[in-house]
């Protein structure tokens, strides 16, 4: 039994389990590190769709018409359940959600950098969907295949949800695209905007990035950093130029031989800066979410004391 | 501010008339009818089920992993179990 | 064009949009997920009755504006929806007690609305009452909750109820419009509904340990397009796209 197994071999076995693909379910055997690395995944991917929701947010009262709206608002809202979903994955590792959720407060936490740009205008929805969904979804098909069960089967269920996310901002961009010379200006200049932003979504360079070779060996992570850059890079410029608009890099280039484009340097000075609370909304964004837990504390409150009150009625 | 948090409850949705409640997921809520409010609204968003269970998480008592040998594998060689275990002559039907 | 139906349609589809819109600001806000999302999801069913209905209120106007030019390019003092729903979010307790007061209102007015003699708007309130059932259950426990939980929580619903219950007459307030259609569309009599919504509510607030107000001054005018100063900034926000870009589709 497992008493008499050293962590040497508990870890062989877990090791063996992982190559013939068995997943891990939370009560099994894993090592310290294991656990760790999936709850700071996990937490920081429940985080970014719950921070997620607020530059988005920042649009549907002013959704330019009743379809758009409703869309719109559906689409956020799935944010707040993905993030709901990935709480609880991350719960079945003993990472309590308030706590995880106050790491996020105490800027301990951290979540997907893109959140930390402004939306400015009405096709900064279409970008973030076409865009960031999109990245989004190249990082998260392979997850649903993830070692760590729990983890799977939310990412399962996000992506089979998200698929209508990144349509609806594609079509967002190809109706501005088409439309009046004010409304592709605004299309192309939120592409100018978003789409550096969305290339460092996928982290930083496979060289550089210090947790890809243990995910990848524990079957967390199934593709590097750059790989999955290379492929959204190859998907969307394509569909950039099919809807007439024009991705902000000049060193953009399709290469016949590879048959993949190469594309510029990224700005890894503006990433880290970002990452580290320099974007131009970390503050807003971390402060809003932290108001919300502030302000509900009464109401979360006022549930509890009721519920006890009537089960002591009850009992009574 | 009080520490305690709404308890987490386990999910379960019967997806359409005939099959099994199956389990969904997980939410929290500070009491039973919240649970059932809140499952609706967070897992039948896309018509997924008609109708669902919620139990208290605390409320599941699951068998040990270290025990799956003991408890799963002796049934694994009780092979004549199955009906193809047997062997049937051609020709017959209906069995 | 029926001026009257018309006028009696967009009265109904203001009340959706206008709740809609004020529910869709705590996107992102709730006091926890669960909830947020509960939150949303409401405002997605008001904004799908609006646009029903608008749809309709075009057909009847002969298509001279579309359902979205009906919600986003009227003038404040065309708005005909009720003072209650455009009363700011305030704090988590009177965004409930709003919806209660509401909810309460609406589910015994789509249950006679469904008999009303225009297929139409007899099919919209069926598919309405469904969504509205539900709303009142949530926001009715909601109430509960908060009334019979804390003090802390006791008072700010007391005060909710106490700021929001000036709107109340409101709800059933009649003019021209209903005395002209009443008979032959066989629409909601207004006093039916006041009997049933009256007691509901204080049922509720009997079980949330809650008391109505002593002070009954009453505002009215919204069905009249008269409208407390937040309506309009409820329609600078909503109406900026419409406004700033005209005459483009999105």
């Amino acid at each position: 039994m497992v008493k008499d197994l050293s962590i040497q071999e508990l870890e062989e076995r877990f090791q063996e389990k992982i190559n013939k693909d068995i997943k891990i379910e939370p009560n099994d055997w894993m090592p310290d590190d294991y656990r760790q690395t999936l709850i700071r995944q996990i937490s920081q991917h429940a985080h970014s769709e719950i921070v997620g929701m607020l530059p988005e947010g920042n649009w549907i009262t002013r959704a330019p018409n009743l379809r758009r709206k409703a869309v719109l608002l559906a689409k956020v809202q799935d944010e707040a359940g993905h993030g709901l979903y990935l709480y609880s994955a991350a719960e079945t590792l003993g990472a309590d959600r308030e706590e995880t959720i106050d790491d996020l407060h105490s800027g301990k936490a951290k979540y997907s950098s893109i959140f930390n740009y402004p939306t400015l205008t009405w096709a900064d929805m279409g970008a973030i969907g076409w865009l960031v969904d999109g990245a989004a979804i190249m990082n998260q098909v392979p997850l649903c295949r993830c070692s760590y069960g729990p983890y799977a089967r939310a990412m399962v269920r996000v992506c089979k949800e998200e698929s209508f996310h990144q349509r609806q901002g594609f079509e967002i961009m190809a109706h501005l695209a088409q439309g009046s010379p004010e409304q592709k200006a605004m299309a192309q200049d939120a592409l100018n905007r978003f789409w550096w932003p969305a290339l460092m979504m996928f982290g930083p360079n496979d060289a550089e990035s210090k947790h890809t070779l243990q995910s990848m060996k524990w079957k967390i992570k199934r593709h590097t950093n750059d790989e999955l850059r290379q492929q959204f890079v190859d998907v969307t410029v394509p569909q950039a130029e099919m809807i007439g608009l024009t991705i902000p890099d000049k060193d953009l280039k399709f290469n016949e031989k590879t048959g993949h484009y190469e594309f510029g340097e990224i700005n890894w000075d503006e990433f880290w800066n970002v990452v580290k609370g320099n974007g131009p909304c970390n503050k807003d964004r971390v402060e809003t979410r932290r108001k919300a837990k502030e302000n509900g504390a009464w109401v979360r409150e006022a549930a509890l004391a009721y519920s006890e009150k009537r089960q002591n009625r009850k009992s009574a | 501010m009080s520490k305690k948090e709404w308890p987490l409850w386990e999910v379960f949705i019967r997806s359409k008339a005939g099959l099994n409640h199956k389990h969904v997921g997980s939410l929290r809520a500070a009491d039973a009818e919240m649970a059932i409010d809140n499952a609706r609204d967070v897992y039948t968003r896309r018509s997924e089920g008609i109708s669902i269970w919620v139990v208290p998480s605390a409320q599941i008592t699951a068998s040990d992993p270290t025990d799956a040998d003991a408890l799963f594998e002796p049934a694994n060689t009780k092979i004549y179990r199955h009906p193809t275990f047997y062997d049937v002559p051609d020709g017959i039907s209906h069995m | 064009m029926n001026k009257e139906l018309f006028e009696y349609v967009l009265r109904v589809g203001d009340d959706s949009l206008i709740l809609g819109q004020r529910l869709s600001e705590w996107c992102g806000h709730g006091p926890i997920l669960e909830e947020d999302i509960a939150l949303t999801n409401i405002a997605l069913d008001l904004i799908g009755q609006a646009t029903n209905l608008f749809e309709y209120a075009s057909q009847i106007e002969g298509g001279k504006r579309s359902a979205d030019q009906l919600a986003f390019l009227r003038f404040d003092r065309e708005y005909r929806n009720l003072l209650l729903v455009e009363q700011p979010n305030g704090d988590f307790g009177d965004t409930i007690m709003r919806q209660f007061l509401f909810d309460a209102f609406r589910k015994p007015f789509f249950e006679r609305l469904t008999f009303c003699t225009d297929m139409q708007l007899s099919g919209i309130a069926e598919k309405s009452l469904k969504e509205t059932k539900y709303h009142l259950k949530h926001s009715s426990e909601w109430v509960i909750r908060l009334g019979d939980g804390t003090e802390e929580s006791h008072n700010r619903i007391q005060n909710s109820l106490d700021s929001l219950w000036r709107y109340t007459d409101e709800l059933f307030f009649e003019n021209d419009v209903d005395a002209s259609l009443l008979n032959e569309y066989h629409l909601p009599i207004l006093s039916d509904v006041k009997q049933e919504w009256i007691k509901n509510v204080e049922n509720v607030l009997n079980e949330a340990t809650l008391t109505i107000p002593n002070n009954n001054w009453q505002f009215k005018g919204g069905r009249e397009g008269l409208h407390s100063e937040h309506l309009g900034k409820i329609l600078a926000e909503m109406q900026y796209m419409q406004r700033a870009y005209p005459n483009m589709e999105w």
